[in-house]
């Protein structure tokens, strides 16, 4: 693996091993001393076009932990307000040798460009409404965590798919481990063609206590005024999660920040199904995982050593 | 020289062909010719037709030998972006012209979105006072439908068709109000000048960058829907048969809209349509790389809307194919999918790919491809290029074996963003014959052919 542009991209033993290195960083992140010298001099740039918390911290822990030295670029503020384009940006930063890119950005398809341009590693970060890797990576790794495996088992997708970068990694990502995948919410904020994903659509939660893992996904106030939805409050009472509808046996996942009340009712989220929590922790192992996958594992035979090279 | 020349037309000065082609064979459907023959253009004027070694040219002409190659009436694109005035970084009148001689086309229709728009008759004789010194083969150029493209008032039609407008048009936008168009319908009956539609709602299709559908959801990228064209084309070929108007549907890309030309033609209405090589040879999975060669609007569809394209060109529900050349420099190319300026070149290959596409494949004849690219400029009113005797020669020497990667030599064009751009096709443009010039040859054939043009210069 060279970069992580989309979870298509991984197959499913690269999941597996990626997962694994996640579940062996984890156990050091226990100790006192969380730190591993395993990227010690490397760089990894964080090239973030949107507002983000928990991705961004999540990824400069992640490098910090493995001993890389980050440098953190967002656009307000930078060169890019002064027009400079995504391509000349991408190759001014290059000219420093990160040895990784993690680009952020509302741009479909932007992180492969980036990987035209340099010769870093390039994470997608998410890009517009297409694809959040690490997040789908972070969702198996937790989901295997807690079932062991993914085949067979049958996981609801449910709220705003049409704008979810969340959603379509997800989608494949569990696919690609044997789940089968159904998506639910209003038909406005469902892909048409969204079947060509291999999903079953349904425009109500009846049927979600069959599903062995509930994936609820953020609903965006402005999608009202873009009349996607007459109102939360109907939102709320066709596809709110509550403990009325949320099957006993079923798992509850979220991709954070959590609308309480709207998305989920108060309760559900801190009940003992609830993956939330495992979720966010998972965030900094998996994209250690990653880190190292792309700056460590795959040159591990470099045969210029990095010293004789610069 | 303007004996010959059609008042919608304009073009640089240029020397008039003295030119001997032996042993190319012709195709002329329209004239009814089908054969091997030498010709001889004198003067600029197709002068003699004859079988092989009949024909004694004069000591002036200089001469070509065509054996192994095709020759057909040049082509006539009703539809092409020359980006002046105003994006000149884009295409100017001399690129975008040169670039049509290099496709085989011997007049081309501008379209007016440039900046200035082609709103004012000032503009307009302004535009056809440049094209008089730079254009490489007869241009001619299209007005606006309302004032800046802004759909609030209509333009002095009369006016600009006094000062030469061969058409109206505010492609790239659609005339969203159905009060306007009907305005427009209503006073073309005194004015004159087809109007040229680009039918989209934008109600529809905000916030979109390709097909809707099956790639489109997968990639997370805003869909446009096919419905934003085909209601367009259903509602205002219903205004241009209720006011007795006639419009040119511009660029069709989907099934509905077919159907919904083919229920027009039926009913009698004066619609014509159009359809692109990109639309005929491409559909959305072209898409899901993120060329973003492969951005234009409307966006490539599904194989059942390009099938149903193929099926109405061959129908005669689309009358012609019209390129939509559309240049864009490399830096606004060169940006993430959904930022990037929608449109692809398409002149320099545009006969190769419906060759390649449609005759090779077998789908239709070469007659039939001959037809599709020469007549649309009869829409608006320009006369189809034809082998007859006696008239201004308009000719395109074609070599439809060779197979060649395109842009591999680069492009004439200013710009890049071909959608073919890499591809294998076959078929290439050796000579074009422009109103009675030679408008381009082909690099390689030019030096293979040279020992005959030193001659010709001696």
């Amino acid at each position: 693996m060279k970069h992580l542009l989309s979870i298509e991209d991984v197959s499913r033993e690269d999941v597996e091993r990626i997962c694994a290195r996640a579940a062996a960083f984890s156990e050091n992140q226990q100790r006192e001393i969380k730190k591993v010298p395993a990227l010690r001099g490397r760089t990894v740039l964080n090239l973030f076009y949107e507002a983000s918390t928990r991705t961004r911290s999540s990824f400069e822990l992640a490098a910090k932990r493995l001993s890389a030295d980050v440098v953190n670029f967002s656009a307000s503020g930078s060169s890019t307000e002064k027009g400079e384009s995504l391509k000349d940006t991408v190759q001014t930063l290059s000219a420093h040798r990160p040895d990784a890119i993690v680009v952020r950005c509302p741009w479909a398809g932007a992180p492969a460009l980036v990987a035209e341009w340099t010769d870093a590693a390039i994470i997608n970060a998410g890009d517009g409404k297409h694809e959040h890797p690490t997040q789908a990576l972070l969702d198996i790794y937790t989901l295997t965590r807690r079932l062991g495996s993914l085949d067979g088992v049958k996981i609801w997708v449910v709220g705003d798919v049409l704008h979810s970068r969340v959603a379509r990694s997800n989608i494949l990502g569990f696919q690609k481990m044997g789940a089968q995948v159904t998506v639910a919410g209003p038909p406005t904020l469902l892909p048409r063609d969204i079947e060509a994903m291999g999903v079953e659509v349904r425009y109500s939660l009846d049927d979600l206590h069959e599903a062995d893992v509930v994936y609820a996904l953020r609903m965006q106030n402005e999608r009202m005024q873009q009349a996607y939805l007459p109102s939360m409050r109907e939102y709320a009472s066709l596809f709110q999660i509550d403990e009325r509808r949320l099957g006993a046996r079923s798992l509850l996942m979220h991709p954070g920040p959590v609308n309480r009340g709207v998305e989920l009712s108060d309760g559900v989220v801190d009940c003992p199904q609830s993956l939330i929590l495992e979720q966010v922790a998972a965030g900094v192992v998996v994209r250690m995982a990653v880190l190292f996958e792309l700056l460590a594992a795959s040159r591990a035979f470099d045969p210029v050593p990095e010293h004789q090279s610069a | 020289m303007t004996r010959r020349r059609e008042q919608l037309l304009v073009r640089g000065t240029a020397a008039e062909a003295d030119l001997m082609i032996t042993g190319a064979h012709l195709i002329d459907p329209r004239a009814g010719i089908d054969g091997v023959f030498d010709v001889i253009v004198s003067d600029g004027q197709l002068a003699e037709i004859g079988e092989p070694g009949t024909l004694t040219a004069g000591p002036d002409a200089e001469k070509i030998d065509g054996s192994g190659f095709h020759l057909f009436p040049a082509f006539v694109d009703p539809h092409i972006h020359l980006r002046t005035p105003g994006h000149e970084h884009k295409e100017d009148i001399e690129t975008g012209t040169r670039s049509a001689a290099a496709g085989g086309f011997c007049a081309v229709l501008a379209m007016p979105n440039t900046d200035p728009v082609v709103d004012s008759a000032s503009v307009m004789r302004s535009l056809r006072e440049a094209a008089r010194r730079e254009a490489r083969v007869p241009v001619g150029f299209l007005a606006a439908i309302t004032v800046g493209l802004d759909g609030q008032e209509l333009t002095a039609m009369s006016e600009l068709r006094a000062a030469g407008a061969a058409g109206f048009t505010d492609d790239g936008m659609p005339v969203e109000s159905a009060g306007m168009l009907r305005k427009a319908l209503q006073y073309q009956q005194m004015s004159g000048g087809v109007l040229a539609l680009h039918e989209e709602d934008p109600s529809l299709s905000a916030g979109g960058s390709m097909n809707e559908g099956a790639v489109n959801a997968v990639l997370g990228i805003g869909g446009i829907p096919s419905t934003s064209e085909s209601t367009m084309v259903a509602r205002d070929a219903a205004l241009a048969g209720y006011e007795g108007g006639t419009v040119h549907m511009q660029h069709l890309s989907c099934a509905e809209s077919v159907e919904a030309i083919r229920e027009a033609k039926r009913l009698g209405y004066n619609v014509t349509t159009e359809v692109s090589p990109h639309h005929l040879c491409f559909t959305e999975e072209a898409v899901r790389t993120l060329d973003t060669r492969m951005k234009m609007n409307p966006p490539l569809r599904t194989e059942a809307d390009r099938q149903a394209l193929i099926a109405g060109l061959i129908d005669g529900t689309i009358d012609c194919i019209a390129t939509d050349h559309a240049p864009h420099s490399a830096h606004e190319k060169e940006v993430p999918f959904e930022q990037a300026p929608m449109g692809t070149t398409g002149l320099e290959s545009s006969f190769a790919a419906c060759y390649t596409e449609l005759v090779r494949s077998g789908l239709m004849s070469i007659e039939m491809l001959i037809e599709k690219m020469t007549c649309g400029g009869a829409i608006f009113g320009l006369q189809i290029p034809q082998m007859t005797i006696g008239e201004s020669a308009n000719l395109v020497l074609v070599d439809l074996e060779q197979e060649w990667r395109v842009g591999e030599d680069g492009y004439e064009s200013r710009s890049e963003n071909c959608a073919f751009g890499g591809r294998m096709l076959h078929g290439r443009v050796l000579l074009t014959v422009a109103d009675g010039a030679v408008a381009y040859r082909q690099r390689s054939f030019a030096l293979s052919a040279a020992p005959d043009v030193d001659e010709a210069a001696q």
